[in-house]
């Protein structure tokens, strides 16, 4: 437990230190949002039509940009050697990596989409369910796309790849996360899909560090 | 603590790379006190064995154990007693020299003070400095201080003088002879044999 | 007494000795020229039974088949359709378990049979695309409906087939390729259900008016014998494209040892 608060605690710092990396999938988040009235209208009842959508698949877009670097940096200054050999399990030290990122990239993501969600015109009082619906996702796709990250530590151009590795795996999250939202925008009961988020977190956060793991040893080798 | 005597075994290792055998049927023991000068040209699979020996890789044939325990299989606490340090210096550049140190001495589980060890580095004044500030040499014997932090019984160190000056070189080479004195294990590969060779219990050459 | 202990005796020897024949079976699957003998002795009977099956399920179900009531002659593309959807299933379940074989026994062999077994698998799941596509054009006026589950599934399991293969190619070491693409596969494995009924979820919420789901008719007895039919004959040619390819990826692995050098001197001597 020791070992997991520290390597949590390194990363954090790694992250603040490197404030250029902090603020990247934030504004990458906006400027992908942003996007979408440019390319289509803004008028306020497309705007909420679409809105949804345009915030989800923004979300899911910056997370692959945040934790690319996930291993990289660490693998390339032999960190990661020094990780693999010691006696905590990986994949230990990597949850406690993701979680270190997650902090660090999607917390602000959550802050920020009511924001956004507003500026697309969503109501009110769906703005609860929204936000607990990003709440529940940002990790999910915090813990895919490190596996991304794990499967690509070595490749050269790895950023593009994750996106076509992990991208269909992010698709649950996509639908039920857009369909708490609409359930909540139009007064429905949106508690199934919370639900569903819910557990697709549970079964990513108890597994995905395992693969990512595995794949970092691999990929070390 | 452990069931047996601190013991690093290789049988019949063999080594491939790039569809090619580099080495094959590698014996060796080295038991506490004694260590091992691996030599040999550029890629004759120097840094390979090292990583095999600390099980980072695997070999194509043969086995490595410590303490009788194969090197894959270890528990938490042989596994800690296993210190390696390769090419790639292992610090964090946005990190000062002394939270580098202290990094590792948290992940090892100690709590020595480092003025004495940043006083033999050599880095005491540079201590507060980040790591991406310093020279090659000094971030190699940062590195190594590291290593040297996790009091750990069996030394892997891959060319372990490389972009050290004289001072630095003499410095590693007391630092071995004192680990096998207190009952350590060392296996050091390298170019500069003459510089360690006085330390060596026995040679591979590759 | 002493006959329940003789006979209980017998049993457990006989388990110990079945065992011992699976390990050493199992084994012996780890041998590049065994396993390449294996694959051209049962590769014929693969291509029998493909043959037999295929043209039975296609007279079938073009000639014996009655027409459907609603759709008409239409629905026979169902007889291509459906097997080539099951065989995309089928192959990414062969392939992401023998990657993972591969990755906890380290046996190279199975990653040669995740290997073949990928492309297959994505062309199967192109057919079933474009049969699915032809299937609905009479439907929906267009080859491509975003609303259809089955279709939207299809294409999730075509962009895990493209990743693997993209994942294995983007590395030198083929070994690193090996277990690292297996890790993909296993958990894109685990998330296929998820995918597939998070998507027929999300299209039964947005069903517009028209009838946007392909539907299989009502299946009557004679419908849906040549429809097995057709299932078995497609499975067993993917037997026979498996072993084909089989063969040829261990001819490129083993490439540079004396047993293929014996192979190629023995087919030209």
């Amino acid at each position: 437990m020791d070992i997991f608060i520290l390597i949590l605690l390194r990363d954090l710092r790694l992250s603040f230190r490197r404030w250029n990396e902090l603020a990247m999938p934030l504004l990458f988040f906006i400027i992908i949002a942003s996007l979408f009235p440019l390319a289509s209208s803004p008028e306020i009842s497309q705007l909420r039509d679409y809105g949804g959508a345009v915030i989800w698949i923004s979300a899911l877009l910056s997370s692959l940009l945040a934790l690319d670097g996930l291993f990289r940096v660490d693998a390339e200054d032999g960190s990661m050697e020094q990780l693999i050999l010691s006696p905590t399990p990986l994949g230990v030290i990597v949850l406690a990596k993701i979680i270190a990122h997650w902090i660090v990239s999607g917390v602000p993501l959550v802050i920020a989409s009511p924001l956004l969600a507003l500026s697309f015109y969503l109501p009110l009082e769906a703005l609860p369910v929204f936000i607990l619906a990003i709440a529940l996702a940002t990790p999910i796709l915090s813990v895919l796309a490190a596996i991304g990250a794990a499967l690509t530590v070595s490749l050269r151009g790895g950023g593009a790849l994750i996106g076509l590795l992990m991208l269909p795996m992010m698709v649950p999250v996509l639908i039920f996360g857009t369909w708490a939202t609409d359930a909540a925008v139009q007064g429905e009961n949106p508690i199934g899909a919370l639900l569903l988020l819910a557990s697709l977190a549970i079964l990513s956060i108890s597994l995905g560090p395992l693969a990512a793991a595995g794949a970092v040893k691999v990929a070390m080798e | 603590m452990f069931n047996e005597a601190a013991s690093l075994k290789t049988k019949s290792l063999e080594v491939w790379r790039g569809g090619l055998c580099l080495f094959e049927g590698l014996d060796f023991t080295l038991e506490s006190g004694q260590v091992a000068i691996v030599s040999g040209a550029n890629g004759c699979g120097k840094t390979t064995l090292l990583r095999i020996l600390s099980g980072m890789n695997q070999a194509a044939g043969g086995y490595v154990t410590w303490r009788g325990e194969k090197i894959h299989r270890l528990n938490a606490d042989s596994q800690a007693e296993i210190a390696y340090q390769g090419h790639l210096d292992g610090l964090k550049k946005e990190f000062t020299v002394l939270e580098n140190l202290l990094f590792y001495q948290a992940m090892s589980n100690q709590k020595k003070p480092l003025e004495s060890l940043l006083e033999e580095l050599r880095l005491g004044p540079y201590q507060n400095r980040q790591v991406r500030y310093l020279s090659a040499g000094q971030r190699r014997r940062a590195a190594l201080g590291c290593m040297r932090v996790k009091t750990a019984k069996l030394w892997l160190l891959d060319e372990p003088l490389t972009n050290l000056d004289t001072k630095g070189a003499s410095l590693i080479s007391s630092w071995i002879s004192e680990h096998a004195k207190s009952g350590g294990i060392a296996v050091v590969a390298t170019h500069q044999r003459e510089s360690l060779i006085q330390t060596a219990t026995i040679e591979i050459e590759l | 007494m002493a006959f329940i202990r003789h006979n209980l005796v017998r049993i457990v020897n006989t388990i110990s000795v079945l065992n011992t024949n699976f390990w050493r079976w199992f084994h012996q699957l780890a041998s590049p020229p065994h396993v390449f003998a294996l694959a051209g002795r049962v590769c014929p009977w693969f291509a029998g039974l493909a043959i037999i099956f295929l043209v039975a399920g296609t007279y079938g179900g073009l000639v014996l088949a009655p027409a459907d009531y609603l759709q008409g002659d239409g629905f026979r593309i169902i007889y291509v359709h459906v097997p080539s959807a099951y065989l995309g299933m089928l192959a990414y379940m062969v392939m992401a378990s023998s990657a993972a074989i591969g990755f906890i026994w380290r046996m190279k062999m199975a990653h040669g049979l995740a290997v073949s077994a990928a492309p297959l698998g994505a062309w199967f799941t192109v057919l079933a695309l474009v049969t699915g596509g032809i299937w609905g054009k009479p439907m929906w006026g267009t080859y491509w409906q975003w609303a259809d589950a089955r279709l939207m599934s299809e294409l999730m399991l075509l962009f895990l087939f493209l990743g693997y293969m993209v994942l294995r190619a983007s590395f030198d070491d083929r070994d690193k390729a090996d277990r690292i693409s297996a890790i993909l596969a296993v958990v894109g494995v685990i998330n296929i259900p998820i995918i597939h009924y998070s998507v027929e979820w999300w299209s039964t919420l947005h069903q517009g008016p028209t009838i946007a789901k392909l539907d299989e008719p009502s299946i009557t007895m004679d419908m849906l014998i040549p429809l097995l039919i057709m299932i078995i004959g497609f499975t067993a040619f993917f037997g026979w494209l498996l072993c084909k390819r089989l063969q040829g990826e261990i001819l490129k692995r083993e490439r540079q040892t004396r047993w293929v050098d014996g192979l190629i001197k023995g087919r030209t001597a």
